[in-house]
C-alpha cells in the first residue's frame, strides 16, 4: 500500500495537502458519531430523566444503571429475543433464503431473473415502516391471512399475538432478503463455471458441486453477509414497533425497542442510554468475531 | 471493482443519501409574528387522531374567533400521538425555546413533574390580578391538582373526572342481570362478567385497559381503580414512601388475570394497543359489542351529536354503576379523580397573549361549552350550576362519584413510576403470574425512587 501511496503525486511525506482533505470528513466523524458515543457513555452514569427533578438536575449515580441492568428480567428478555430475531430473521432466514434464491436463478433467462428480481427487491426498497403496516395488515385480526383462511373454512388467529415472534421474523426476512440476495448472486457469479463443468465430468453430484466447491468459493462473501445483515437486524427497531409495539407483554421486545420504552415511554433517559451501550457492546462483540472467523 | 461490489456500492451511497438528506432537513422555526404584525399564540394538545373533528380542535377554533384582543392569532398545534407517547413528546418539546408552545394541556398526573424539571411557568403572580380565581368562581378542591409540591400554580383546570363502570342495559336484560345495576363487590362484578359471557355470545363482557399502549388510561382506570378499592395506597403519604409490596397489588393483579383467565376480557389484539379507548367507547359499547366498560365519565362526550361516534339511544342505553370496593368495604365504591389544566411552558414566547387568552377561554361560558362538548365534570362552581350543563345525562352522578375521590400521588416521580403500573398491567394481562409481575414492578419502582422511598406492607 505504502508504495502505491508513494508513487502518487501528492502523497508524499512532504506534500501533505491529503491531510485538508480528510479533515471536513473526520471533524463530520467526531462530532456526528464520536461526541454523542462519549456523551452516550457520560450520560449512562447518571439517572437523566425526561421529566420530574431528575430532568432539571443531574446526578452523577456511579455504576447504578448497569448493575440494574444486569439484575433486570426485561434486559435478559431482551437480549433472548433479540438473538431468536437476528438468528431467525438475519442469519437463517435472510441469508438462507437468499442464498436460495441467488443459486436458483443462476444461469437462468434473462426474463426470469429480472421478473424474480424485482419482486424480491420490492420487500428491500419499500420503507421499514411501510412494510411494518403491510404485514401488520396481513397479519391483523381482520386481516389478509385471516381472510384466507376463511376463505377455505378455516378460523383466523390473532397471529400478532399468538405468534408476534413469528411474525415480525417474517416481515424481516421478506425486508431484507434482497440484500443477502444481490450478494450472493455477484459472489456466485465470480465462481467460475469451468471448475463447476470440470467436477461434473468427474463425476461430481450438484450437492457435491454445492458443499464441496460454491459455498467455500464464496466463503468470504458468506462472512461479509452475514456481518452486514447480523448489524442490520440488531438495529431494527421501526419494524417490531410498528408490528407489535415490542409486545404483547415482552415476547418482542428486543434491546432496541427496550432501549426506546425505557428512555422515552418510561422518561428514564440515564438507563436507556446505558442499554444503548450495551446494544452497541453486543454490535461490536459480533463484528470482532465474524472479522476474526473471516482471517482464520 | 467486481460487478457485486459496485452494486452494493451504489445500494450504499443511495442509503447515505437519503439518511442524510432526512437527517439535513429541519423544519423551520415559527418566528410567532405573522406578516401582518400579529402575535401567534400556539395551543398543544393531543389529538387521538380525529384531526379537526376533536373537541378540543373545534373548542380551540370557536373560541379563538370570539376573542376580542385581535392582535393575537390562536394556532393549534396538536400533537398526534397515543396517550402513552403524548407526555414523552410534550416533555421533548418543552425542553426547548424552538419547540415550546405557548399553552400546552397538561394532564394533571404529570404537572407536578413538569413543574419539577422546570418546563412550567409558575402561575401565582398572574392569579392575583385574575378575579375569578378568588371570587370563589373555581371549585376551591380542584386548585389541589394544579398545585406543584413547591407551593406554587402551575396551570389553570379546566376539567376533572371520575371513573366507574359504564354497563349496556340492553346486553344485561338479555343476560337476565338488572338493568338498574350496582355491584357491591368485585366478585358481583366478575358474576355479572361471567352472566353476559354464558347467556349472550359475541359480546365482550368487560373492556379494562391493560394494555402499555394505553398509557395513564390503563394506571388509573384500570390498575388504580381496583388498588385503591382494595384500600390500599400506591404511595404512603404518612413515611412519604411508595408502597412496592402489599395484599392489595396482589389482589388487584389477580382480578386482572382472573378476567383474562376466563376470557371475560377483550381479546388482547384490541385491547394492547394505542387505540384501544376508542375502540371500546366508540366501536364496541355503541355497538353492542361490549357490556361492561371500567372507564371515565367522559365516555358520554363521544355520543353527542358532533361527537366521535354520535349515538342519540346512549342516554336510555347506557348506565353507569359505581366501581365497589374488593369486599364491599367502607366506603362502598371507589372513584380516581383526574383533570386537565391548561399550562404556560416556562419557554413559551408569548407568555402574556398567552396568559390572556386562558383567563378568556376558561371563563364561566367558554369553560361550559368545553366540558359539555367533551363530556368531562367542570371544576368551577359556577358552570356546575348551569342549566345546559346539568340536564346533561350521568353529568349529576359522575360529579355524585367525587365524594369519594381519590387522587393520584402528587409526586414527581409518579409518571415514571405509572408506566411501570402498565408494563405490570400488561404482563399479567398477557399471563405472567401476579407474584411475578408484582416483584418485577417492585424492583423497576425501587430504581426509579431509590430503594428508601419504598416501603413493604
Amino acid at each position: 500500500m505504502s508504495s502505491i501511496a508513494a508513487a502518487v503525486p501528492g502523497r508524499t511525506r512532504k506534500n501533505r495537502t491529503w491531510i485538508y482533505f480528510l479533515l471536513p470528513s473526520v471533524a463530520i466523524m467526531l462530532l456526528f458519531f464520536v461526541y454523542p458515543i462519549l456523551l452516550t457513555f457520560f450520560y449512562s452514569f447518571t439517572n437523566l430523566a425526561l421529566t420530574g427533578e431528575s430532568a432539571k438536575e443531574l446526578k452523577f449515580i456511579g455504576i447504578d444503571n448497569y448493575t440494574h441492568m444486569f439484575k433486570d428480567p426485561t434486559v435478559r428478555t431482551g437480549i433472548w429475543n433479540t438473538i431468536v430475531f437476528l438468528l431467525g430473521s438475519a442469519v437463517i432466514g435472510q441469508q438462507v433464503l437468499g442464498f436460495l434464491i441467488a443459486l436458483l436463478m443462476k444461469r437462468k433467462n434473462k426474463t426470469f431473473r429480472r421478473i424474480i428480481g424485482t419482486v424480491v427487491l420490492a420487500g428491500w426498497v419499500t420503507p421499514e415502516i411501510v412494510c411494518a403496516l403491510c404485514l401488520y395488515s396481513f397479519f391483523g385480526d381482520e386481516g389478509t391471512l385471516n381472510a384466507i383462511l376463511g376463505f377455505v373454512g378455516a378460523k383466523g388467529i390473532a397471529w400478532l399475538y399468538t405468534m408476534p415472534m413469528f411474525t415480525v421474523i417474517l416481515a424481516n426476512i421478506w425486508h431484507g432478503t434482497a440484500f443477502s440476495m444481490l450478494v450472493f448472486q455477484a459472489a456466485l457469479d465470480d465462481v467460475p463455471s469451468e471448475i463447476e463443468e470440470a467436477a461434473v465430468v468427474d463425476g461430481a453430484s450438484r450437492w457435491q458441486i454445492l458443499i464441496r466447491i460454491t459455498i467455500p468459493y464464496i466463503k468470504d462473501s458468506i462472512t461479509t453477509n452475514m456481518m452486514l445483515v447480523t448489524l442490520q437486524t440488531l438495529g431494527v427497531f421501526g419494524l417490531i414497533y410498528a408490528m407489535t409495539g415490542g409486545g404483547p407483554g415482552t415476547a418482542t421486545t428486543t434491546l432496541p425497542i427496550f432501549m426506546y420504552n425505557q428512555a422515552f415511554v418510561n422518561y428514564q433517559l440515564g438507563y436507556g442510554t446505558a442499554i444503548s451501550l450495551l446494544l452497541l457492546l453486543i454490535g461490536i462483540v459480533l463484528s470482532l468475531f465474524y472479522i476474526r472467523s473471516m482471517k482464520s | 471493482m467486481r460487478p457485486g461490489n459496485r452494486r452494493l456500492m451504489a445500494a450504499g451511497a443511495v442509503v447515505m443519501c437519503t439518511v442524510m438528506a432526512i437527517g439535513c432537513s429541519s423544519q423551520s422555526g415559527d418566528g410567532g409574528k405573522t406578516s401582518s404584525g400579529k402575535t401567534t399564540v400556539t395551543i398543544t394538545y393531543r389529538d387521538d387522531g380525529i384531526g379537526e373533528k376533536g373537541v378540543l380542535y373545534k373548542w380551540i377554533k370557536e373560541v379563538a374567533s370570539t376573542f376580542p384582543d385581535k392582535s393575537i392569532e390562536i394556532k393549534p398545534t396538536p400533537i398526534q400521538a397515543s396517550e402513552g407517547d403524548y407526555f414523552a413528546k410534550i416533555a421533548l418539546a418543552l425542553k426547548s425555546k424552538d419547540t415550546a408552545p405557548d399553552i400546552v394541556t397538561e394532564d394533571t398526573f404529570i404537572l407536578n413533574s413538569d413543574a419539577a424539571a422546570g418546563y412550567l411557568e409558575p402561575l401565582d403572580e398572574r392569579l392575583k390580578g385574575w378575579k375569578d380565581w378568588s371570587n370563589g368562581s373555581f371549585i376551591e378542591a380542584m386548585k389541589k391538582g394544579v398545585t406543584a409540591s413547591d407551593g406554587k400554580v402551575y396551570g389553570v383546570p379546566y376539567n376533572t373526572d371520575s371513573r366507574g363502570l359504564w354497563y349496556n342495559k340492553d346486553l344485561f336484560k338479555k343476560a337476565g342481570l338488572p338493568e338498574d345495576w350496582k355491584p357491591k363487590t368485585w366478585d358481583e362484578v366478575l358474576d355479572a362478567a361471567r352472566a353476559i359471557k354464558a347467556k349472550v355470545p359475541d359480546v365482550v363482557p368487560i373492556w379494562m385497559n391493560m394494555g402499555k399502549a394505553t398509557g395513564e388510561a390503563t394506571s388509573m382506570q384500570t390498575y388504580e381503580m381496583l388498588l385503591y378499592g382494595t384500600g390500599e395506597r400506591l404511595y404512603d403519604d404518612a413515611s412519604g414512601k411508595w408502597v412496592t409490596k402489599s395484599q392489595g397489588i396482589t389482589d388487584a393483579l389477580s382480578f386482572i388475570e382472573t378476567v383474562n383467565k376466563e376470557k371475560l376480557g377483550p381479546p388482547l389484539s384490541k385491547v394492547l394497543n394505542g387505540q384501544a379507548g376508542n375502540t371500546a367507547s366508540r366501536e364496541y359499547l355503541p355497538k353492542g359489542k361490549l357490556a361492561i366498560s371500567l372507564d371515565g365519565s367522559w365516555i358520554p362526550g363521544n355520543y353527542l351529536d358532533g361527537g366521535a361516534a354520535p349515538w342519540p339511544e346512549y342516554k336510555d342505553v347506557l348506565g353507569f354503576a359505581p366501581m365497589p370496593t374488593s369486599k364491599g368495604q367502607a366506603p362502598g365504591s371507589i372513584t380516581l379523580a383526574g383533570g386537565w389544566a391548561l399550562s404556560i411552558p416556562s419557554n413559551a414566547k408569548h407568555k402574556d397573549a398567552a396568559w390572556a387568552f386562558i383567563q378568556y377561554a376558561l371563563n364561566k361560558e367558554n369553560t361550559a361549552k368545553l366540558v359539555i362538548a367533551s363530556g368531562n365534570i367542570t371544576v368551577r362552581a359556577d358552570v356546575s350550576k348551569d342549566p345546559a350543563y346539568t340536564k346533561m345525562p350521568f353529568n349529576e352522578i359522575a360529579t355524585d362519584y367525587l365524594k369519594n375521590a381519590e387522587f393520584r400521588p402528587a409526586q414527581d416521580k409518579y409518571p415514571e413510576v405509572s408506566t411501570q403500573i402498565q408494563a405490570m398491567v400488561e404482563s399479567v394481562a398477557t399471563g405472567t403470574s401476579p407474584a411475578d409481575a408484582a416483584s418485577k414492578y417492585a424492583q423497576d419502582v425501587s430504581r426509579i425512587v431509590g430503594a428508601d422511598h419504598t416501603m413493604e406492607k
